[in-house]
């Protein structure tokens, strides 16, 4: 059979239908994302919205939405700040030593290692900091405590099961590291050859030389990177859950004692199967806090990356 | 400043690989040196050993003698960072660090070496290594923005900023203009002329005419065959080269009579 001609069209330029199909299932596949987010948004703020504007004695606690979701946004940001704070420079550091360090073997043994870790699921994870890792601090926080307790994080006293923040915030960072590596790895071997090389030329030693072209040139990837890794420790729920022992109502940088402020994804996870009526709207209001916190931490990420456009490279 | 360099039978390996074989020379201070010669026969190879780049390729190496007013650039208990904060390089394809501005370019080798600088000294430098790149006029105003924002050719100076402000001895030059137009080339060339008063220059270039306009001496480099190690052919004044040369391969390439 002959192929078909679009010599007959008169307007435009001629389209093949494949093009036409194509086009049309990726257009299709990028509305569709919109449609998936507008309408977990919708639903959010639909099923929250009772819960908005209950009267505050309805609300579980009693004290009103605010009061009720305050604790457990904080336990989330505590947390979720921490991890990264552990995660960063680790992941920079592997991510250092795969692509310039590492004999050639080594690097692509121990990348493949950390992509492993990224396929393990989270409630492994829970298991390991509940069972293995949390005895384990037990001793060293009450050292912690009784050297350090100046320090408000340290203040103890000492939790006895070792199901604290603190645990809860090495078992995150432990989960977000793949991730974070993975991206900002990615990123230190496409520095361009050529600006590793200007750096040595002028006499740049290795260490030198990273700081000069590689980590300015990855400097976005890296905080994209811990972005990604962000937005999972935020919405970690199981692994939180198992390991954390929680309290409603807490409010405190307290890193090692018991009593500890729960995460919002934990606190839902924890209190749905028991939850009814306006309970569970409280709940999905909690679950649109994150949903926000989640958006402003990616807006503020690209924000951060889009300032300093004119320096990356990229023209 | 400027140093003499003498080469002294320098075999140069990638692994088991011989690329480049039996080069000995001299290279004259306040002079440029132009090593010509069709691609692959090891010029650049052997230009990268002068300041021990070439050793960054992973079990690249090299044998024999290299040295600069009469230390050996191989010795045993050299520091390859230390010869390359004597001997700078100017690449190919212009690389200004495009994450820093264009001030802090040409300071980036400074703060190397040099960590606690006084902001005016450093300023100083900074606008004389410019002047004297010929490009201090083209981006006096707009020194805090990125070097990447420049044209090809003004990137290619900038770099050259970068490269002498460190002030060192001898400054190599791979194909430094081959990414640029014509009129950016004449301005580098006029900038090289400039430059060897004060450094020892050597450049490898495809360009003869180029070779010609700016070099004194003129080295010719050929392989006898592709697997073959490459090697100096001849060297001699750039005029005698081109006009009158010994070898009758090198007449053939600078008349452009060459397979």
């Amino acid at each position: 059979m002959p192929p078909t001609t679009t010599s007959t069209r008169t307007r435009g330029a001629p389209q093949r239908l494949g093009d036409r199909v194509f086009s049309g299932a990726s257009t299709g596949a990028g509305v569709l994302i919109l449609v998936i987010l507008a309408g977990v948004a919708a639903f959010l703020v639909a099923e929250a919205w009772p819960a908005l504007w209950a009267d505050s004695s309805e609300i579980p606690g009693g004290d009103g939405i605010i009061l009720y979701i305050w604790p457990v946004l904080f336990g989330t940001l505590l947390s979720a700040f921490f991890a990264l704070v552990i995660a960063t420079p680790l992941a920079v550091a592997i991510a250092l030593f795969i692509t310039h360090y590492a004999p050639r073997r080594i690097a692509s043994l121990l990348g493949y290692l950390i992509d492993l870790l990224a396929a393990v699921p989270s409630i492994i994870f829970g298991l390991w900091g509940a069972f293995e890792l949390a005895p384990m601090t037990v001793e060293p926080t009450r050292w912690l405590e009784d050297n350090l307790g100046f320090i408000p994080l340290f203040d103890g006293p000492a939790s006895p099961t070792g199901r604290t923040m603190l645990v809860a915030t090495i078992v995150l960072a432990v989960m977000i590291l793949p991730i974070a590596t993975a991206v900002i790895r990615e990123a230190f071997l496409q520095t361009p050859r050529l600006h590793e090389e200007a750096s040595l030329a002028l006499g740049a030693t290795r260490w030198e030389m990273i700081r000069m072209a590689v980590l300015p040139f990855g400097r976005s990837s890296i905080i994209g990177g811990l972005m990604l890794g962000l937005g999972r420790a935020l919405g970690e729920t199981m692994a939180v859950a198992i390991v954390l022992s929680a309290s409603r109502d807490v409010v405190s940088f307290n890193l090692i004692s018991s009593e500890n402020p729960s995460t919002i994804a934990a606190n839902i996870a924890l209190s749905f199967p028991e939850a009814s009526g306006l309970d569970v709207n409280t709940l999905i209001a909690s679950g649109l806090v994150l949903f926000a916190v989640t958006l402003l931490v990616n807006m503020g990420a690209r924000a951060v990356i889009n300032r300093r456009r004119d320096f990356s490279g990229a023209n | 400043m400027a140093k003499r360099i003498e080469v002294k039978g320098l075999d140069i390996y990638y692994d088991k690989f011989l690329a480049v074989q039996g080069v000995s020379m001299t290279i004259e201070p306040r002079s440029v040196t132009a090593l010509i010669g069709p691609s692959g026969c090891g010029k650049s190879t052997f230009l990268r050993t002068l300041n021990r780049m070439h050793e960054l390729v992973p079990k690249a190496r090299v044998e024999g003698k290299v040295l600069m007013d009469n230390q050996d650039l191989y010795g045993a208990n050299v520091d390859p960072v230390g010869v390359r904060r004597h001997i700078g390089m100017v690449f190919q394809r212009p690389n200004p660090f495009p994450t820093m501005s264009i001030y802090d370019n040409v300071a980036a080798g400074l703060k190397l070496n040099n960590k606690r600088m006084k902001r005016k000294d450093l300023d100083d430098l900074v606008e004389r290594s410019l002047r004297s790149a010929n490009l201090w006029e083209e981006v006096k105003d707009r020194l805090n923005r990125p070097g990447s924002g420049l044209s090809g050719g003004q990137q290619q100076r900038l770099c050259i900023a970068r490269a002498i402000a460190v002030a060192p001895d001898v400054l190599l030059m791979d194909e430094p203009c081959s990414a640029l137009d014509p009129i950016s080339t004449q301005a580098i060339e006029d900038l090289i002329t400039e430059l060897k008063e004060q450094y020892t220059i050597v450049i490898v270039t495809h360009n003869m005419q180029q070779a010609q306009r700016i070099s004194d001496t003129t080295g010719f480099f050929n392989l006898q065959a592709i697997g073959e190690p490459g090697g100096l052919v001849e060297l001699d004044t750039t005029t005698k080269i081109f006009t009158n040369p010994a070898n009758s391969d090198t007449e053939r390439y600078v008349s452009g009579r060459f397979g």
